[in-house]
């Protein structure tokens, strides 16, 4: 063993490698994106790493190398899940050789999301066994116990840290090289008895699965991450019920008091009852502190119920934890304070302090998607228009001023919506936008019923060439693989026009004058058709020099700033200004400005 | 023996490698550490920040209200955003260039700092206010604030180690062309 820095999603990573892992696949999302890039950038001879094209794509490929008994994992964020829940609910009566090992990432807050759901639900309406880990070193060590429990009940089991531990960084314990497993998949054996899911066997799973269960909760009543710690108050009849990182803030709640007893669930299904009723032995009252859905509290009523325990539970179902948001240390301790009858506590007593600018995310300076969205705005001025969104970073177009952003929903929806409102306001002009990735995960289906069922839309491909809101993935339009392969780039034209779109043209966004006329253009057409606006990732190509302002022809009309909102433009003692930091020389205000007042190089300083 | 920092600042200003450079450093002296930032959308021009806990018997990498024992603001706002989190008697070194949101501009308000850093001062009198700006342009690079603000902050005396040590871990972690640059920012003191 050794001690290593590591983030929490790296721990995960490493955690697996350690366990013999073979192949992972997965699709990126915040807050799980970090375990799949560290396995690719750790990754030796056996292991082999792709992004999927999307959750479901990773969740299938790995039932198949599962089957082939190698040892597999599959990353993705929580509302990843929904998509891959078809397969996996499936592959949960089929069952695995190899250990697979799911990884959804939770997000409380939400911080990067559509929802709060909570996967341990997931884990169980699907009847899979779910790890919940509190910390680094846990979520490090508890991987590793996921793959060995999947192998021994042959089941794919769920990993479900949430966005603290997935980001939080801290030194642990590391195993050497020579104390890792390596691990030789046997390959696929032909079995359609057990591969090919029917009724039949779907029944005979489903008794075994709930047998399994009930064996798996005795097991992890005894699994050392499932914690009772006894209290250090004497005569204490209270108790908290805690998992993941709430865990830490109630032990940071605790520390140097006398405490009350703690019970920390890290496998929330198949729930440790034998643990629990140990747990709850003599208690009056349980406070439980958890974050998303109040998992712990239900199943502790229920076993309060079921076997006629006098302990009152409390929690988010008896409002004396917050329903809704992430915990922290501070809302931990206010609840522990309140529960235990200690005094709050103390908030800071400073005067407040003078109002603070707003930082909200917005497009980055030099983004063509702000092109892209400026153009369709001009391009459809004084037209009863609408604008379906999508997942990515072109979701921060519904920002001010651009305000381009009507409707948005889950990943590939904006195709589809504007299709249905369509079809209630057939004189709407109806767009939607989707970034490249997002295009190839979940919007081509949407395509296809467009132009299936006759639909009168616009689709508006934003390609920067990257998945550039999780950090800059590669993708099927990218021509590049996570194995470092080079390969044939998937055309996103030519995927339209394979499906039947027959209008499709590319246009450079930040050619204004060019773009604005090529939404008019295709937009007069009937029927389903398609602009790709392609114009890479402004973070991802070498900015140009930053333009600059000509003071004798700038009339402070600030329609540059009010039309595009761009984080280069700026206001220094009440003028117009360039913030040099940030400009990338893209142009796009050189082109709105009417006085030409704003250039590049050949522009009169 | 615990320390609790808390780096703040604007999206891209390197407060990452900042707090990876810290918890270098506390790994080679075998010091436990514990960090948490913000990370995803926040990061485009937004609020980020990063809590870093040094020494024993730590559950998580955040900390309540109150507790930091030294915060570094990389932006005025941001530190005054941050500043409940200072326990009594905590130390503050602030860089006193603003970074003007995209809303101030569109509503043509004209934030300056100013407002921000008499509040610091009035509420942390020995709060080190340090010309972030005016520094990198001495230096001759804007992409130094980050080591300039570290180097500060080691000089405050909170961290348990010297600006040498945190040198040595950045020859470690930062390619080589950029060392020269880095040790001056590192060493980099407001002179007069």
């Amino acid at each position: 063993m050794h001690k290593e820095f590591l983030m929490g999603n790296a721990a995960i990573a490493r955690g697996a490698m350690a366990a013999g892992l073979n192949r992972v696949a997965g699709y990126t999302g915040t807050p799980s994106t970090e375990v799949l890039e560290t396995a690719a950038r750790c990754r030796q001879d056996a292991l082999y790493v792709e992004w999927s094209v999307n959750e479901k794509a990773a969740l299938e490929l790995g039932a198949g190398a599962a089957y082939c008994a190698a040892r597999t994992m599959v990353t993705m964020k929580q509302v990843g899940l929904n998509v891959a829940s078809d397969p996996l609910m499936s592959l949960a009566y089929i069952g695995v050789k190899g250990g697979m090992v799911i990884l959804v990432a939770d997000d409380p807050g939400p911080i990067s999301s559509q929802t709060e759901q909570d996967t341990r639900h997931f884990a169980s309406f699907s009847k899979l066994p779910c790890f919940d880990p509190s910390s680094v070193q846990e979520a490090y060590d508890m991987i590793q116990d996921a793959f060995a429990y999947s192998e021994q009940y042959r089941t794919p089991v769920l990993f479900r840290p949430t966005t603290r531990v997935c980001h939080g960084y801290a030194s642990i314990e590391v195993k050497d090289p020579e104390e890792c497993e390596v691990h030789a998949p046997e390959g696929f054996v032909r079995d359609p008895s057990k591969w090919v899911i029917f009724p039949r066997l779907s029944y005979q799973a489903h008794l075994s699965i709930e047998k399994r269960n009930t064996e798996l909760s005795g097991v992890f009543s005894e699994y050392a991450h499932n914690l009772v710690i006894p209290e250090t108050a004497p005569d204490c009849r209270r108790g908290i019920a805690t998992h993941g990182i709430s865990y830490t803030y109630t032990m940071e709640a605790l520390s140097g008091r006398q405490a009350p007893r703690v019970m920390k669930v890290s496998t929330p299904f198949p729930f440790p009852e034998q643990a629990a009723l140990r747990f709850l032995e003599g208690l009056d009252e349980v406070l439980c502190i958890e974050e998303l859905d109040p998992v712990i509290e239900r199943e502790l009523t229920y076993l309060c119920g079921k076997h006629h325990l006098p302990t009152r539970i409390l929690g988010k179902l008896t409002g004396h934890v917050r329903a809704a948001g992430e915990n922290s240390c501070a809302s931990a301790a206010a609840d522990i304070a309140a529960f235990m009858g200690w005094e709050a506590p103390a908030g800071t007593e400073t005067a407040p302090p003078p109002p603070l600018p707003v930082r909200p995310p917005v497009l980055c300076a030099g983004c063509p998607h702000r092109a892209s969205f400026f153009a369709v705005k001009e391009a459809m001025k004084g037209k009863k228009s609408v604008f379906c969104g999508d997942i990515g970073c072109y979701t921060l177009g519904n920002a001010m001023p651009l305000d381009m952003v009507d409707t948005c929903l889950c990943m590939g929806a904006g195709v589809n919506i504007t299709q249905g409102i369509g079809r209630i306001e057939p004189d709407t002009h109806c767009f939607a936008f989707v970034g490249d990735s997002t295009f190839f995960a979940s919007a081509i289906t949407g395509a296809v019923n467009a132009v299936y069922n006759q639909a009168d839309m616009t689709l508006v491909v934003f390609d920067n060439s990257t998945t550039a809101m999780t950090g800059h993935q590669p993708h099927p339009g990218t021509g590049r693989t996570m194995m470092g392969e080079v390969v044939e780039k998937v055309s996103i034209e030519a995927v339209l026009r394979g499906v039947g779109v027959t209008a499709v043209e590319t246009a450079d966004p930040l050619q204004l004058q060019e773009a604005v006329e090529c939404v008019r253009r295709v937009d007069a057409q009937p029927g389903v058709k398609a602009i790709i606006f392609k114009s890479p990732c402004a973070v991802l190509i070498k900015s140009g020099k930053p333009v600059s302002i000509d003071p004798a022809k700038c009339t402070q009309c600030k329609r540059c700033i009010r039309s595009l909102g761009c984080p280069g433009l700026v206001l220094r003692d009440g003028r117009v200004a360039i913030e040099q930091s940030l400009c990338t020389g893209c142009g796009l205000c050189a082109q709105v400005c009417p006085f030409t007042a704003i250039g590049g190089d050949d522009h009169a300083e | 023996m615990q320390n609790n920092l808390l780096i703040c600042g604007v999206g891209g200003q390197g407060i990452v490698l900042t707090s990876k450079l810290i918890a270098g450093t506390a790994m080679h002296r075998d010091i436990p550490v514990m960090s948490a930032e913000t990370i995803g959308m926040a990061q485009k021009g937004g609020s980020v920040f990063s809590f870093l806990r040094l020494g024993e018997g730590m559950y998580c990498p955040m900390f309540p209200e109150g507790s930091a024992d030294l915060i570094i603001g990389f932006e005025p706002a941001e530190a005054v955003r941050m500043l409940p989190y200072l326990k009594k008697g905590g130390k503050v070194v602030v860089n006193t260039h603003p970074i003007m949101p995209v809303t101030a501009t569109l509503k043509g308000s004209d934030y300056t700092g100013r407002e921000m850093l008499s509040y610091l001062t009035e509420h942390v009198p020995d709060a080190v206010l340090l010309d972030g700006d005016a520094a990198c342009r001495e230096i001759g690079s804007p992409k130094v604030l980050n080591m300039i603000m570290l180097g500060a902050a080691v000089r405050c005396g909170v961290l348990p180690f010297s600006v040498e040590e945190i040198e040595e871990t950045m020859r470690r972690t930062v390619k080589e062309q950029f060392h020269a640059l880095n040790s001056r920012a590192l060493h980099y003191e407001k002179r007069g």
